[in-house]
């Protein structure tokens, strides 16, 4: 038995964090967000340099074929550095639903490359969970039409889109009849947008007319956009400790005072059980697929109310320097409240992990 | 990760599982001491097969097995799916049995480990005192050497099974001019000794009785203590630590979950279950992914401890969390209870023989006994975050 993270792990977070600590410290950050960079190719080509883009992608297919685990701890790491890379779609969620429902020749054309970080995926699922503003994608054939918002890894060169049956296709990011809008949010970190079809021609993935494959995909990018908050908010908690140590009123550091150790130490306590919970979520989505959908439906409810808790209570710790824009602090802050939002809100979430445990009313 | 115990372990599982079924009906409740001799007929039996005392040598009366942490937790696990209890684990054999194996001289490990383990000498634990709660270092109970004997003086308050014990492991001041810690030595004495008064303390729920126990001239035997004079302070530290993690322990948590569930699914209000209006629902699932978080912690820990890995923060949360949401849960019963949950005891319509109004009381004294939960911010804050101490006051 043995429920811990082994020592390849811990060096695979060790690598991206010193990695990213060199290539994309606040500045670089807030460079990417300034200046509205679509993609930040400097700070990605070291990512696939660490091998970051084939993970989880099968040795066969020139990948490393590592499991979900290894990936979120990846995630973690994105999360803690507020990395400002595509991840959770080109990483896994578009690689995992080739590999499981894509034919040979899908699986030959497209996995190699995103191995190589050369192609550069979105997802754009969101509909098949919950609809707003009539958004949705229907299938004709194989030509999509519709409207997909909140695509993940927007600047993308390839996109995997969701249909309302849940069956899954890929789309050329130049195909014609497709219109591509970047979407405004919190988060300028990673871009986010909308796609627009007008009977385009899409390339269907044979294994996903079982529903549970769309689902599937949904579940690992849940687990990733959980566990990028587990590292953002351990990183805004270490902030405040660290600031909290340095900042002086009333001739001494304000984290001698009760007041501010206490909340520091209740963002500790709040967070440090979300590590073993989402260690075994990711675990269990490979080994143990039949706890794994509750798991993390609830992994990534909890996880985004304690990330809500820190966000807030670090930058109070801060006072009113926390509030800057020149500080930085909340781009972690944003990032946090991206994640909660993305893939289904924590409510939403509750609802589902009722209803797979029987407990709502068919 | 690897969540698999192993066949060996499977084996012995199994064959936990089957001297449970087999020997149930033996079983006596761990919190009625009122009938000894069924007590001591189970505890025997538990002895004989390494179910207590598995790791405690065989000359102090154990089991003799090397400690094995997995064992361990099968066994807990088990004894906690059947409903019945492992044996019964007073505060003598949780908290005062290691100390004195880490602690205590061989004459009196003899002496004191084989009759303590067979629950024929029942312990309570005095370290509280009036004037000396979080500030427990600052306590006063003093003992004072006269020839070949302790002289006791002071009082002890929050002291649970007092009326029922045989014998106090207790906290004494022994040197008032060292250091307020280096002054504290750790005691043995029977409460039968003359000058003890024992003095029962009711607490807000009524059903979970406290004392206080006055001290006038109790006269202990010299070589009744542990460790040397002024080692008080180290051989409670042992104690505490067990104490803090038993109070937090989320898989008891989780059997009121499910009861909680099980209620919401039965109890009906205008014509709905609980379970079908959202607000509750949404309300329960909160409790489920807090519940379940701490579990998964409590699986890292046991995992940290197998390997020998640090896990200090993770293991601080535990009271602090675990106690919290244990409270907190109770309370959420009462609200979806609505007015039934006002009645308590023998009420007609009482639901769980009010044990949800019992629990949520109850739970609130968890929060604030062994270590209160401002106490365990500090501790979080100070050890596990290294935040700095707050400034003495000059005296």
């Amino acid at each position: 038995m043995e429920f811990g993270l082994s020592q390849e792990q811990t060096l695979l977070q060790d690598s991206v964090v010193q990695y990213l600590n060199g290539a994309a410290p606040l500045d670089r950050i807030k460079r990417f967000v300034n200046n509205c960079e679509p993609r930040a190719d400097d700070v990605w080509s070291g990512m696939v340099d660490l091998g970051i883009p084939s993970l989880i992608i099968a040795e066969e297919h020139g990948g490393i074929g590592c499991e979900l685990l290894d990936a979120a701890l990846v995630a973690e790491s994105l999360g803690s550095c507020a990395a400002p890379v595509p991840f959770a779609a080109t990483a896994v969620m578009v690689p995992w639903a080739i590999a499981e429902a894509g034919s040979d020749e899908q699986q030959l054309r497209w996995l190699p490359k995103l191995a190589e970080g050369e192609v550069i995926a979105g997802a754009a699922v969101t509909e098949a969970i919950s609809t707003r503003l009539d958004a949705g994608v229907h299938a004709n054939g194989d030509t999509l039409s519709g409207r997909a918002l909140f695509a993940i890894d927007f600047e993308a060169d390839v996109y995997l889109i969701a249909d309302r049956d849940l069956s899954l296709y890929l789309v050329d990011a130049d195909a014609s009849g497709l219109r591509r809008r970047p979407l405004t949010t919190i988060d300028k970190t990673r871009r986010y947008g909308e796609l627009v079809f007008e009977n385009v021609q899409a390339d269907r993935l044979p294994g996903s007319s079982d529903p549970e494959v769309c689902r599937r995909v949904i579940d690992a990018g849940r687990i990733i956009l959980a566990a990028d908050t587990l590292g953002a908010s351990q990183r805004m908690l270490n902030k405040a400790v660290n600031y909290s140590k340095e900042r002086m009123q009333f001739g001494r550091p304000i984290g001698s005072f009760q007041a501010v150790k206490h909340m520091c130490a209740e963002m500790a306590a709040q967070l440090e059980p979300c590590r073993a919970m989402m260690w075994y979520a990711a675990h269990a989505f490979d080994a143990r697929p039949e706890e794994a959908r509750l798991t993390i439906c609830h992994t990534k409810s909890h996880l985004s109310e304690v990330g809500k808790f820190i966000a807030r209570t670090s930058t109070e710790v801060h006072g009113g320097i926390g509030f800057t824009d020149e500080l930085g602090l909340h781009y972690w802050f944003k990032r946090i409240g991206a994640n909660r939002q993305l893939l289904g809100g924590p409510t939403q979430l509750r609802e589902e992990a009722a209803m797979r445990q029987g407990l709502v009313e068919a | 990760m690897d969540l698999s115990y192993g066949s060996r372990y499977d084996d012995f599982r199994e064959e936990v599982r089957s001297f449970i079924e087999t020997h149930r009906h033996l079983a006596a409740p761990d919190w009625d001491v009122s009938d000894r001799t069924k007590l001591q007929e189970w505890q025997q039996l538990l002895i004989e097969q390494g179910y207590v005392g598995r790791t405690i040598p065989k000359q102090y009366g154990g089991y003799g097995a090397e400690p094995d942490i997995l064992e361990a937790r099968i066994i807990a696990d088990e004894f906690a799916r059947a409903g019945i209890t492992q044996g019964f684990s007073g505060q003598g054999i949780a908290y005062l049995m290691p100390a004195l194996l880490a602690m205590g001289t061989d004459e009196q490990k003899e002496r004191f480990i084989p009759p303590t383990l067979r629950a024929e000498m029942l312990w309570c634990e005095g370290y509280s005192e009036p004037n000396a709660g979080s500030d427990l270092a600052s306590l006063k109970t003093s003992a004072v050497l006269d020839g070949d004997e302790w002289v006791v003086n002071g009082q002890k308050i929050w002291t649970s099974t007092a009326e029922s014990a045989d014998w106090m492991f207790c906290l004494v001041r022994t040197e008032p001019d060292a250091p307020r810690h280096k002054g504290i030595s750790f005691l043995l004495f029977s409460m039968k000794s003359p000058g003890i008064e024992v003095v029962p303390l009711k607490t807000m729920s009524g059903t979970h009785q406290f004392n206080e126990v006055f001290f006038k001239d109790v006269r202990v035997p010299k070589d009744q203590i542990v460790g040397q004079r002024g080692d008080g302070w180290k051989v409670a530290n042992l104690v505490l630590e067990h104490e803090r993690e038993d109070l937090g322990d989320p898989n008891f948590t989780q059997q009121r979950l499910n009861f909680l569930i099980d209620l919401m699914k039965t109890e009906t209000v205008d014509g709905r279950r609980l379970i079908d209006i959202p607000v509750y629902r949404d309300r329960l699932m909160q409790f489920q992914a807090e519940v379940m978080a701490l579990r998964f912690n409590d699986l890292r820990l046991l995992s940290a401890k197998l390997h020998n890995k640090n896990a200090t923060l993770a293991s601080m949360v535990m009271k602090l969390q675990g106690c919290e949401v244990r409270h907190e849960l109770e309370g959420f019963a009462i609200d979806v209870l609505g007015e039934h949950g006002l009645l308590y005891e023998d009420a007609p319509y009482v639901r769980n023989d009010g044990s949800w109004q019992a629990n949520y009381m109850f739970n609130l004294g968890l929060i604030i006994g062994g270590g209160t939960a401002q106490i365990q911010k500090n501790i979080i804050s100070e050890r596990g975050l290294a935040m700095p101490r707050e400034p003495r006051p000059a005296s």
